[in-house]
């Protein structure tokens, strides 16, 4: 039964990949794509799947996995089923750091990535600081209020910035903010893959920790967990995994949120299937999306952050149908 | 073998102490019980235990061993707590909430072993929950959830146990299997610490009776002499009578009707005369 979802999950995945490559302004046979691939046969045919379609391919699985993977650490540790990777000040302090370098005229494009990361990693620090403060243990309503203040000045900021700001820095500014893997290539997925290997391995190790964290303080502290020490792990490894998708692809809302919810659905309890299906999920829901983005009303694309939400708005409608 | 000598805690930004120069000892093979009115500082002592508050003065040791020499999982293994809130969020099946009592054996990729599933087994037998074995810990009762995180900490294995208020929610019957079930743990030679305010029940059940008030160490001793109408009268404020059951021959509280009284006399102005 259990194998029979991975098995089907991967046939999915597998699926959608080789539309990702087939469909586009140039659509391709499967003999094409497999062509392209190999490298054999017509020459446009083999640039168009390896210098576009199969790095924005890869750049989406790659960060659709990370999402979901941080997800659904981040909802387990935090006991939380509304918990996402960019709670902890991700989103906020990323945007801040690349509205800044737009508001201060970056508009290169490998530039933007480094300043959303020193963003999000300083805002990420400022969050686990703030919580420490205030109580020195890794209270998760602390951590989701210092989460909050966080994006509450982030908010602040990038109105102040951005209300002063000329027209395109406004633009660039706001179609960061919506998420796109349209700019991927090699060095970036390079970085970015073995960023995200080492932290979604991280979490992997830790996933029983998890398991016994999402009980609650006493009950893990009396089950032999180091309760402070393993969740601020946790959180700093997600957290830093959200922030590393968010260098290179912007921000892309609802994928960590709803993934682990779609992959519990399937009877997922234990953290560590949780956390590899939220994987194997959040990428087949970012290729989709991305498919989507950029066949839906050609030539123009729709930005991926709008897309994946539109996808979020009946999951969560149906969800909520069941709660009630 | 567990130990807590002159132990003082207060918490932050407390006016005054949790607990201050409090002894007591859980021997080994004996069913000790803790009681005493809210806040007279019972879980501060689980708390403790725990090492999630710090303490201002004072020992505790487990088998002889200073409790902070433990490294955490090492703690787990020898004492099994169950603390007194506890509220699940996400679904999970009961034998696998169960089974997480195993966590301190395991490693971080080792597989549950055929021992630990036997261990598993069992706790849910000694426990009442075998049948519920694949329900979901959220549709659960108070009181099968109460019995689930019971046999949680028997999976624990170790020597000693701690439970806070581990009867709340439980009916007549259950509570009674519940007692029996840790007398009989103590008698197999582990140590047994019951927190709880159902005060017959541990005097018919326990060996040791640790009566806590405002932090300090009011009464202790076996059941027949810590259960003294004048002292639980003075630390539970409320008019009450210690009779012996005559069915059992246990000392019986017996709290009579009337009103809340503050320290010092004990005016009686309840319809039920005293005996």
């Amino acid at each position: 039964m259990r194998a029979t979802l991975w098995l089907g999950g991967l046939a999915i995945l597998g699926a959608l990949c080789v539309l990702a490559i087939a469909l586009g302004p140039v659509p391709l046979g499967l003999r094409e794509v497999r062509d392209g691939l190999l490298g054999v046969g017509d020459a446009n045919a083999i640039a168009i799947v390896r210098s576009i379609r199969l790095p924005r391919l890869t750049l989406a699985l790659i960060v659709g996995a990370a999402l979901g993977m941080a997800g659904g650490a981040l909802q387990g540790s935090l006991r939380n089923a509304l918990a996402e990777p960019y709670l902890l000040g991700v989103s906020g302090g990323a945007a801040v750091g690349a509205v800044l370098a737009f508001g201060a005229g970056v508009r290169d494009a490998s530039t933007i990535p480094i300043f959303a990361c020193l963003g999000a990693g300083a805002s990420v620090g400022a969050v686990l600081l703030i919580a420490r403060a205030a109580g020195g243990r890794a209270d998760p309503r602390v951590l989701i209020m210092a989460g909050v203040i966080m994006g509450a000045f982030a908010n602040a900021v990038i109105m102040v910035v951005l209300a002063n700001a000329p027209p395109n820095t406004v633009r660039g500014a706001v179609w960061w903010m919506m998420g796109s893997v349209a700019d991927a290539g090699w060095p970036q997925i390079r970085w970015l893959s073995a960023y995200v290997l080492v932290g979604g391995a991280l979490l992997l190790l830790m996933a029983r920790d998890i398991d016994v964290l999402a009980l609650g303080e006493e009950p893990a502290a009396a089950l032999g967990l180091d309760v402070d020490r393993s969740a601020r792990r946790i959180y700093l490894a997600s957290s830093l995994l959200a922030a590393a998708t968010v260098a290179a692809a912007g921000l892309i809302g609802f994928v960590g949120l709803m993934v682990p919810h779609i992959v519990r659905a399937f009877g997922v309890r234990r953290h560590r299937p949780i956390i590899a299906g939220a994987a194997l999920v959040g990428a087949a829901l970012l290729v989709a999306a991305d498919l989507v983005a950029r066949t839906a009303v050609p030539p123009a694309e729709l930005p991926l952050g709008a897309v994946t939400a539109l996808l979020g708005v009946p999951f969560f409608l149906l969800r909520i149908r069941k709660l009630a | 073998m567990i130990r807590f000598h002159e132990v003082t805690a207060r918490y932050p930004r407390a006016t005054r102490e949790a607990l201050s120069g409090v002894s007591l000892s859980a021997a080994a093979g004996t069913l000790t019980a803790i009681v005493g009115p809210n806040g007279s500082g019972k879980s501060t002592l689980v708390r403790l235990l725990l090492r999630r508050m710090p303490r201002q003065a004072g020992r505790i040791e487990i088998a002889s061993r200073p409790i902070e020499t433990f490294d955490a999982r090492d703690l787990a293994r020898r004492v099994a707590v169950v603390p007194q809130r506890e509220s699940a969020v996400f679904s999970l099946p009961v034998h696998e909430y169960v089974a997480l009592g195993r966590y301190p054996h395991e490693g971080p990729w080792r597989a549950a072993m055929p021992r630990d599933v036997a261990l598993v087994e069992q706790a849910m037998g000694d426990a009442g929950v075998a049948d519920l074995a694949m329900r979901d810990i959220l549709a659960l009762s108070g009181g099968e959830w109460q019995r689930a995180r019971i046999a949680r900490a028997l999976a624990q294995g170790g020597d000693a146990l701690v439970l806070d208020e581990p009867t709340t929610f439980l009916d007549v019957g259950h509570e009674m299997a519940m007692f029996e079930l840790f007398a009989t743990l103590a008698r197999s030679g582990r140590t047994v610490l019951v927190i709880s305010h159902q005060l017959n029940l541990i005097a018919r059940f326990a060996g040791v009776m640790v009566l806590l008030h405002e932090g300090r160490v009011a009464a202790a001793g076996p059941p027949h002499a810590v259960m003294q109408a004048s002292t639980l009268e003075r630390v539970y404020q409320w008019p009450l009578v210690v009779t012996r059951d005559p069915a059992v021959g246990a000392p019986t509280l017996v709290p009579l009707r009337g009103t809340r009284h503050s320290s010092g006399s004990l005016p009686l102005d309840g319809s039920e005369p005293r005996s």
